[in-house]
């Protein structure tokens, strides 16, 4: 056993740390009120932040850090390790660390799509050149993914897409869709469906806004109308969709937001040591002390979760329970770190960014909402725990 | 024991519950929370043809002279339909400060006009950095001419800016305790002096920030007794306290209806998703938290109706149900799934209430203090 990381590591999380600093504008501290494993105020979500985010990728792209964790022959690295280092540091910073396109779609291209999917995407991915939104709910298929209705039909050199998907974050913001469609109406469950690769450019494809509850434009309704996307997009195999969603499911589970919980606990200790209540420094309350403490445990017990994953993957291991453990123990941190940091914070903390009165630049308020979603999206808790219990501890299915 | 409410409290509920069903609905109250306005004009005029802000007025001063339980009755009715407006800063830090404290001369002054819809009240008692508690009063009043002169800033005053007159809680001297030398004031809003600031807050419940400089009320507006109002600072907030309880545990409950009723028509996997134990595990705690709540809040509320000391229960419905409420939103939230994370959907307008009622008149910490104190620790 060894809990540490080798000079290498180090080195580079030196490195990272001080791109964090030079490339992130100045003011960006306050203006990115990321809340650690929530959706719904990722950093670079809002269209405001389009340019900004798009440049910082292309930057990262230019350093080789988009691809960290791929395989070697696709351009990477090869270390997931490095991948976790890297958002680690970026999301203290509340920064993107990386897309849709290149932590969640490439690894899994790197592993199922053929050699000329690989060459014609991954490069350009690995450049910072593409943005991805996931094509996977439905207004009546969410943990039920296998119940969609979008279908593609076979036409030639190309499939015809008719459908809708809903919930999908960043489409506004994207370049492709990374679609899940019914390939075989009359395939059994899991069986029938395919994975491709839609331009958002193309005819026929509407995107509507949704607004989440914390008031920022992150979901969309994408409406499919006879858009025509051609065969060469494919993911992995036809009808084997349901598969390739599983697969990339598992890197989806690592976007936690590690550093965002670190930075919150930082900055609440900071809090508590300057203010008073009644006359006493709050971090001289003996339950305020208890609480901040009891949080700095669950993290530190997260980022055991986090690393044990990646070192997992590293060895070629599919996390399978972890992967699902740190999901779904990160995202229900996030809302007890919400909830405990509103405790602390007491009356103020019901003040919205832009009030004179408002702590810590009303970041916790905003994350008190953005909270709630991390245990909705990209598999629910309740999905979560099934499988662990299913496929982690071998428990029988119905 | 009597779990049951009387005839006349079931017809209050059911009339009330009809009312705002119709007058009230929660696309209203999104709408309304998107406006600058203070409160919904012809609504309040309604209220106030029902009776409600006269419900626990006595019959003398222009009111139907009901009881605590009645009003607790009442606002839970209110906190089911997240009715906005200063029902509560008038009624509950208004009315009942003034019946309770009052000279007849203000009394008669203040209760008629409340009774008949035409007067907004509310309290300032919270300042920058603190709980609301007495330690923490630094806005002071100083004797001036006939009168006195006040200063100080106050935050989380809510419906401040639209108020017809203000109860300031200010301290005139010091002593012994931390509550010796806190005087209550009646003050007209609209003096000079007065600078009025909206507060953006999660609910958008109009609370504001009060600067008062040197503004000067005549001697008369003491309410009771001056260096003597700290008691009637609390007694209020032990029944304000209660009324929050009972919004709250509305709110749960609208939220355990709105879930149970989408956990019988969502279909996922062929079945609805209320026939996955996960689901039902959620709906039966909700349930118990709610109602193992409830009889913390009644019997609170029936103990101060009856006039009997309250301190030990009012803490307790208090430090359990802000949480008990946050829990249920948060087990809503995941039963809801994505549908719950939009702005269209009626979830959040709960979330935010049940935080923001959580951290309102002290949370469950300050109150577990409470009962920890009344356990002889
Ligand atoms: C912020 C956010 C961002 C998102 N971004 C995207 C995106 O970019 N792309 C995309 O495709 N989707 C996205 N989603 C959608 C997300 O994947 C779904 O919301 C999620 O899978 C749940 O589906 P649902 O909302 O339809 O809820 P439902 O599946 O209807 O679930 C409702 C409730 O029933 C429970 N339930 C369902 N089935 C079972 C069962 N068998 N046993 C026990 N309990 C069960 C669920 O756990 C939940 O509690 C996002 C969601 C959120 C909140």
């Amino acid at each position: 056993m060894r809990f540490d990381f080798t000079d290498e590591e180090k080195a580079f999380r030196e490195e990272v740390e001080d791109f964090a600093r030079t490339e992130l504008p100045p003011d960006w501290d306050e203006k990115a009120l990321y809340w650690p494993a929530g959706y719904g105020t990722f950093p670079g979500i809002e269209a405001s932040f389009k340019d900004m985010y798009d440049e910082l990728l292309r930057k990262l792209g230019r350093k080789g850090w988009l691809s960290l964790g791929w395989p070697k022959e696709c351009g990477g690295m090869n270390s997931m390790t490095r991948h976790v280092i890297l958002d680690d540091v970026m999301s203290y910073h509340r920064a993107p660390g990386g897309d849709v396109s290149t932590a969640i779609a490439a690894p899994t291209l790197a592993l199922i799509a053929s050699d000329e999917m690989k060459k014609e995407w991954l490069p350009r991915i690995a450049a910072g050149e593409l943005r991805f939104w996931l094509g996977y709910s439905e207004p009546n298929a969410g943990s039920d993914l296998a119940s969609i209705k979008t279908r593609a039909d076979d036409d030639g050199d190309a499939f015809v897409l008719n459908g809708q998907k809903i919930w999908s974050s960043g489409a506004h913001i994207a370049d492709y869709g990374w679609v899940l469609a019914k390939t075989d109406m009359n395939a059994p469950r899991y069986r029938g469906e395919t994975l491709m690769l839609v331009d958002n450019r193309t005819p026929g494809i509407t995107i509507r806004p949704i607004i989440n509850i914390c008031g920022i434009h992150s979901f969309n309704e994408v409406f499919f109308d006879d858009v025509r996307v051609p065969k060469k997009n494919v993911v992995g195999q036809i009808n084997q969709g349901f598969y390739c969603v599983m697969l990339a499911l598992q890197y989806e589970r690592l976007f936690v937001g590690m550093g965002a919980f670190r930075r919150v606990l930082e900055e609440l200790v900071r809090y508590v040591k300057e203010t008073k209540r009644q006359g006493m420094t709050l971090g001289k309350d003996p339950l305020i002390r208890n609480k901040l403490a009891a949080m700095a445990i669950e993290i530190e017990t997260l980022y055991g979760f986090y690393w044990r994953t990646a070192w997992m993957m590293d060895r070629g291991q599919a996390p399978e329970p972890e992967a699902s453990a740190l999901k779904l123990f990160g995202t229900e941190l996030s809302r007890r770190l919400a909830g405990t940091a509103m405790e602390i914070l007491g009356p103020c903390g019901q003040l919205e960014r832009g009030s004179k009165w408002a702590p810590l630049r009303g970041l916790i308020n905003l994350g008190y909402m953005d909270s709630i979603s991390g245990a909705i999206g990209a598999g629910t808790s309740e999905v979560q725990r099934g499988i662990i219990a299913t496929r982690g501890l071998g428990m029988p299915r119905k | 024991m009597d779990f049951d409410l009387t005839v006349e409290q079931k017809l209050l509920q059911e009339s009330a519950r009809d009312f705002l069903a119709r007058e009230c609905p929660r696309e209203r109250v999104r709408e309304f929370e998107e406006t600058g306005e203070a409160y919904p004009p012809e609504l309040w005029r309604k209220m106030a043809g029902l009776g409600w802000m006269g419900l626990i007025i006595p019959e003398e001063y222009g009111g139907s002279g009901g009881s605590f339980l009645d009003l607790t009755v009442l606002f839970e009715v209110m906190g089911f339909n997240i009715c906005p407006g200063p029902l509560f800063s008038t009624v509950v830090l208004g009315a009942l400060p003034v019946l309770a404290a009052g000279s007849e001369a203000q009394k008669k002054a203040i209760l008629p006009a409340i009774a008949r819809g035409e007067r907004l009240m509310t309290m300032a008692l919270a300042e920058p950095d603190s709980d609301g508690d007495a330690s923490s009063i630094m806005a002071g009043a100083t004797p001036a001419g006939d009168g006195f002169r006040l200063n100080g800033i106050k935050l989380f005053v809510p419906y401040g800016e639209h108020a017809d007159s203000i109860l300031w809680v200010g301290r005139t001297g010091h002593g012994e305790n931390a509550g010796d030398g806190i005087t209550v004031f009646v003050v007209k809003n609209g003096v000079p002096g007065i600078e009025k600031t909206g507060l953006k807050t999660l609910v958008r419940d109009r609370q504001c920030e009060l600067l008062f400089k040197d503004v000067r009320v005549p001697k008369d507006s003491v309410l009771g007794k001056s260096d003597l109002g700290w008691p009637v600072v609390e007694n209020t907030l032990e029944k304000a306290s209660v009324v929050l309880c009972a919004e709250m545990i509305g709110g749960a409950q609208a939220v355990l209806e709105m879930s149970l009723r989408y956990a019988r028509e969502r279909v996922q996997f062929n079945h609805p998703i209320g026939s996955f134990q996960a689901i039902q595990h959620y709906l039966a705690d909700m349930w118990m938290d709610i109602h193992g709540s409830r009889y913390l809040l009644y019997k609170a509320a029936w103990k101060i109706s009856e006039g009997m000391e309250a301190g030990m229960e009012a803490a307790m419905a208090k430090a359990r149900i802000g949480e008990a409420f946050r829990r249920v939103t948060l087990q809503g939230h995941q039963i809801f799934g994505g549908i719950g994370f939009t702005k269209e959907h009626d979830m959040h307008l709960y979330h935010k209430r049940s935080m923001t009622g959580d951290l309102q008149l002290g949370h469950g910490d300050v109150h577990r203090e409470r009962v920890a104190v009344r356990l002889g620790l």
